[in-house]
């Protein structure tokens, strides 16, 4: 009994020696485990008479109490020590790059036409595509294009024979869809479209989205309003400058080219607009009568619009590509700009 | 269509500076598309005459000559240009003026002699782009002393129209003044013309076989004219300002009234004709030289101009080479007609032509202009080649000409058009500006037509002239209404952005090559392919479309090999075309190429090049985008283009859907690609058919999990033993895992191990070994019996 007070200056001592956690252990059981000194002290009660027991046996469980604290505080120091040693051996140079397949990107052109029929459809617009080679009627005839019109020659056409073509534009789309003759319409029709002419600002092969609404009064100023609030959403300028200047497409009457400010030099007048502040970017008009004739739409009770535009054109403007060509040399260090 | 600006000032001429008045023509439909100087800057250019003419006394070439530069002393001046004649005006550069270039005339001494000013040529006055031969030699009645700038009015436009083909009737000086006085609100003038009389009677007889065609035709004999004679330089100016090159008098006319009037012309030597002039449709076969030397063999319905001997010319398009105009052609008969625009039009396309004459008559020539036209032109060939003119021969047939059509506006039909109510008033006038004749009633207008515009026939034609007119940026601007009705979605339809999506995340760029490409490359690719063949391709690389992605991504990948782009991850949609024009598939296709290193160069990347797995895998994960992966299979199969023991036939449903495959060898070679690339294409219809996801509970039962490995033959393909074990192991099947492949040590030769993983999961018990282990045993007895598998100890 008397060897207490040793005994735990003894273990506590043992206690802040030790320094792993299997120590640790051994110095539990050594003086609290079942035949562990305290305990043997603990058993040693019973030898003692009833007046001393309980006062003895108190200050053996106190003794005990606090060797266990000092044992559960040694055992939490030394599992932090632990903790932050490995992490310390773990630390890594998060700065290094990530590991697996970097992301691709999508082509410029699929940029631009996804952003077209995004805005489109977010109103109310269906995507319609159609077939490349076309024949002479849906490219040309039920465009109110007949054979031998000088319109004809406004597009250079790739022909297979006297009737078959890659179509010039992406409008037989719009003849399909009139001729199936659900009412109203509201179609962008975006695709390759082909013309035999090929330099510096022309490939044989480029994409068009056109659109077109048909429904009962629709007026030149819907299409107005249609064309003015898709520049502005494109181009992500409310202020963007947008007018209309009158032309002539057999398809539609009254026709029109629509010209933006410059977009790279805000209408200062630049290389890119001939320093003229203006850039020609689509062409729209009503739907002609005699398109409908074709279609067997009702031109009495029927209107619509109708407008295209060039998407590489677009793309263009819009991230400043300067070469027309590129788009199709497929260069990787071009591609990758546009991820 | 180019003209010169002070050429219209003399038409009409609105308080407008030349830009302002380009940007109102183009804001009214007929689009600038240039305005450029008609000669570069220079000054101290003066007219002058040739007093003294002596040669060089140190130089061959050389001339000294004396002027008269009005400044009353003769000026001494050293000249290298052959035709400097005595008596001649010429421009002459004084000491001190400024040519073109920023070239100084200074005071010199050229071989001892003294040289003050230097007479010019038309190219040093930037008149010509070519290097003129000699200098300019001025007209007798040039004043001399007179500013050269000023005399000749340099100090003018070329302005250059792009004119739409419905504005025919734009394409002379007359109509664009026309136009402009009506933007203007100004009247609009033009030389007098008035009928020319006859000093002879005699003629040409002239016979319409084909009236409908050629509803009138003009012509006139002159007589005595002298070809030889100069054209006046006002005109070779005005010419040269419209683009237009002068030749000699009787071509310079025609040319000139057709500028101005708009009516093309003709002129026949006389000498070469034969009877009559006869206007009637070719016979098939008939040839005949043009006036560009090319001959032609002319085909039944081109309208030609004969004579009994045979075709002289295709109407409206371009004259015979005979019957033309040269220096010996002492009389001429002219040629002023109308020729109904279906008469022309494709006619010159047809024999590869296009004149300025095919361009107007196809889009429509006023047909009330030829009288006009030809008096013009004959009042100013007398005066330049003299010559005595011939009476007017005309033969015209009234029902064949243009009807006078009369087109009804309604003005409700107006106001719905443009969403306006535009002032009746300012209709009405706007029609009759243009040239119409209007009369109004309660519901709207009704306007006749004027001759020259081609372009107004029905409602919508007036609507148009209305709206340009008034000015499309003053009408309003609205948004379309439409019902907010929802429409269809097909949710088991995989959206063709979401596949492009999965091809990014896979680390891919995407790719836009050409439709159509060369056809060497489709055959070394694509021997058996057949596909429409352009019949005129822009050039041979770009002749024939694709019957496959292969060529276009083949030709990508090399195109970044050439520039260090080793690492090369890209895919492609879009058409194929296969088959014969009558027997044609369109069909959407998506393909992708890898090459190179399976990662990018990086400290934690593996080296190792890309193989068909890498491919696969990047497929695999479009095809479980339907949801339906059991729908596809793959099955060793052979491609012209492809290694034939690296390629699979893709299939869908059990049909053909596509290929995978590393390029062969072979054909690599073939290609001169130096490295190893893996490609496929599959349909995009099957790509994008899925289904909806249909919910399966969850068991709560445990699951049961046994390997086997297998000692196959090593030509077995892995997808047989997948289908035996599957058609035996029960419809508790949930999960079989192929784990490992392996060949080698352990392994007999000509064998391959294969283990697989299976689970099972019942989904309301507990599965007992023993149901378990009859399956196992069903499956190893079945692989045995069918594929000689043994199972591996």
């Amino acid at each position: 009994m008397d060897h207490l007070p040793t005994l735990v200056t003894e273990a506590r001592q043992a206690i802040q020696a030790a320094e792993t956690i299997p120590a640790l252990e051994e110095l539990r059981v050594r003086y609290l485990g079942k035949k562990g000194e305290i305990t043997a002290l603990l058993k040693g009660l019973g030898k003692l008479s009833a007046a001393e027991r309980p006062a003895a046996g108190e200050r053996i469980n106190q003794a005990k109490q606090a060797l266990a604290e000092e044992l559960e505080s040694r055992r939490g120091a030394l599992e932090k020590a632990a903790l932050e040693n490995r992490l310390s051996a773990e630390r890594l140079d998060v700065t290094l790059p990530g590991r697996g397949q970097p992301s691709g990107g999508l082509h410029p052109v699929t940029r631009t036409l996804e952003r077209i029929e995004g805005l489109f459809t977010r109103i109310g617009y269906d995507v319609a595509v159609g077939p490349e080679i076309e024949d002479d009627y849906h490219n040309f005839e039920a465009l109110n294009i007949p054979a031998h019109h000088p319109a004809r020659g406004m597009a250079d056409t790739f022909y297979f024979d006297a009737t078959r073509l890659l179509r010039t534009h992406t409008s037989p789309v719009q003849v399909r869809t009139m001729k199936e003759g659900k009412l109203p319409i509201r179609i962008v029709c975006p695709g390759r479209v082909y013309r035999s002419d090929s330099d510096l600002t022309h490939t044989p092969m480029f994409h068009q989205v056109e659109g077109l609404l048909v429904d009962e009064d629709v007026s030149f100023a819907d299409l107005k309003g249609t064309i003015e609030d898709f520049l502005h959403a494109f181009f992500e300028r409310d202020d963007l400058s947008v007018r209309f200047r009158p032309s002539y497409f057999p398809f539609t009457e009254p026709s029109a080219e629509v010209d933006i400010q410059c977009v790279m030099c805000s209408g200062e007048g630049c290389r890119v607009c001939s320093h003229s502040g203006w850039l020609e970017v689509m062409g729209c008009g009503m739907v002609h009568p005699e398109v409908f004739r074709h279609s067997g739409i009702d031109a009495e009770r029927y209107t619509g619009f109708a407008f295209g535009m060039g998407a590489e054109r677009l793309a263009m403007l819009r991230y400043g590509v300067n070469d027309l060509r590129l788009f199709f040399d497929n260069d990787l260090r071009f591609l990758r700009q546009f991820a | 269509m180019k003209f010169s600006e002070q050429w219209l000032r003399e038409w009409v001429s609105p308080q407008l500076a030349t830009q302002a008045l380009a940007d109102q023509i183009t804001m009214a439909g007929l689009e600038v598309d240039a305005v450029e100087p008609v000669a570069a800057v220079f000054d101290g250019v003066v007219v002058a005459q040739v007093l003294e003419k002596l040669q060089h006394p140190d130089a061959d070439k050389l001339s000294v000559c004396r002027v008269d530069d009005g400044s009353g002393a003769p000026v001494q001046v050293v000249c290298g240009a052959p035709n400097v004649a005595v008596g001649q005006r010429v421009p002459f550069a004084r000491v001190g003026a400024l040519l073109p270039g920023d070239f100084k005339i200074r005071k010199a001494k050229l071989r001892g002699q003294e040289s003050r000013g230097m007479i010019c040529s038309a190219s040093e006055l930037g008149l010509e782009e070519e290097t003129s031969p000699g200098i300019l030699a001025l007209p007798a009645n040039a004043p001399v002393g007179e500013d050269f700038r000023l005399w000749l009015g340099l100090d003018d436009h070329t302005i250059e129209v792009d004119l739409t083909p419905n504005r025919g009737d734009c394409l002379s000086l007359k109509g664009l003044a026309r136009e402009v006085g009506v933007l203007n609100r100004l009247p609009v003038g033009g030389p007098a013309i008035a009928a020319v009389a006859a000093t002879h009677d005699e003629t040409f007889a002239v016979r319409v076989e084909d009236p409908e065609h050629c509803p009138r035709y003009i012509g006139r004999l002159i007589k005595g004219v002298d070809v030889t004679a100069e054209t006046p330089l006002w005109m070779v100016e005005r010419l040269r300002r419209s683009g237009i090159r002068a030749i000699d008098p009787v071509v310079d006319v025609t040319n000139y009234v057709m500028l101005e009037l708009g009516q093309p012309l003709h002129a026949f030597d006389r000498a070469n004709l034969h009877g009559a002039v006869v206007v009637r449709l070719a016979r098939a076969g008939e040839r005949l030289v043009l006036l560009d030397g090319q001959e032609v063999t002319l085909t039944h319905g081109t309208l030609v101009i004969a004579d009994e001997r045979g075709p002289l010319a295709i109407a409206g398009v371009m004259g015979g080479e005979h019957s033309g105009v040269n220096t010996e052609t002492r009389d001429i008969f002219l040629e002023s007609a109308f020729f109904a625009p279906l008469a022309v039009a494709g006619q010159a396309r047809g024999y590869g032509l296009h004149t300025d004459a095919s361009h107007r008559f196809e889009r429509g020539v006023d047909a009330g202009l030829a009288r006009e036209a030809a008096e013009r032109a004959t009042a100013l060939l007398l005066q330049i080649t003299g010559g005595e003119p011939g009476p007017l021969v005309e033969v015209a047939s009234p029902e064949h000409l243009p009807a006078e059509r009369r087109v009804r506006l309604r003005a409700a039909r107006l106001e719905q058009a443009l969403g306006k109510s535009l002032p009746a008033d300012e209709v009405t006038e706007i029609l009759e500006r243009l040239g119409m004749a209007v009369q109004t009633d309660e519901l709207g207008w009704s306007a006749v037509a004027p001759s020259w515009r081609f372009d107004v026939a029905i409602e919508e034609d007036l609507i148009e002239e209305v709206a340009r007119i008034h000015g499309y940026n003053r009408l309003p601007v609205r948004r379309p209404q439409a019902r907010l009705g929802l429409r269809p979605d097909h949710e088991a339809r995989t959206p063709l952005g979401r596949l492009r999506r999965q091809m990014v995340a896979r680390g891919y760029q995407e790719a836009v090559t050409y439709s159509f490409v060369a056809p060497e490359l489709q055959k070394a690719l694509l021997p058996e392919a057949v596909s429409p063949v352009l019949a005129n391709p822009i050039s041979a690389d770009l002749s024939v479309m694709r019957a496959s992605l292969f060529p276009g991504l083949v030709r990508a990948l090399e195109h970044n090999l050439n520039r260090q782009q080793t690492r090369v991850r890209l895919f492609e949609t879009g058409l194929i075309f296969r088959g014969e024009l009558d027997d044609l598939q369109q069909i959407p296709m998506l393909g992708a190429l890898v090459c190179g290193s399976r990662d990018p160069e990086g400290w934690a990347a593996s080296p190792e090049r890309v193989d068909f797995f890498d491919l696969k895998g990047d497929l695999e994960s479009l095809l479980a985008m339907g949801g339906e992966p059991e729908a596809w299979r793959f099955e060793p199969a052979e491609h012209p283009a492809l290694h034939p023991g690296q390629c699979a036939r893709i299939l869908h449903r059990g049909e053909e859907a596509g290929w995978i495959g590393t390029l062969h060898p072979a054909v690599r070679a073939q290609l001169g690609l130096k490295v190893d690339a893996v490609l496929f294409e599959v349909r995009l219809d099957a790509l994008t058919h899925g289904r909806v996801p249909a919910f399966t509970p969850l068991s709560r039962f445990p699951e049961v999990r046994r390997d086997l490995a297998f000692l196959v033959d090593e030509n077995l393909p892995v997808q047989a033993l997948l289908d035996t074990l599957r058609g035996q192991a029960g419809e508790w099947l949930t999960e079989c895992r192929l784990f490992d492949v392996y060949q080698g040590k352990g392994v007999p030769e000509g064998r391959k191990s294969v283990a697989l993983g299976l689970t099972w999961q019942h989904p309301s018990r507990t599965l007992n070994d023993e149901e378990i282990n009859q399956l196992v045993d069903a499956i190893i007895t079945e692989s045995r019996h069918h594929l000689g598998a043994e199972l591996r100890g």
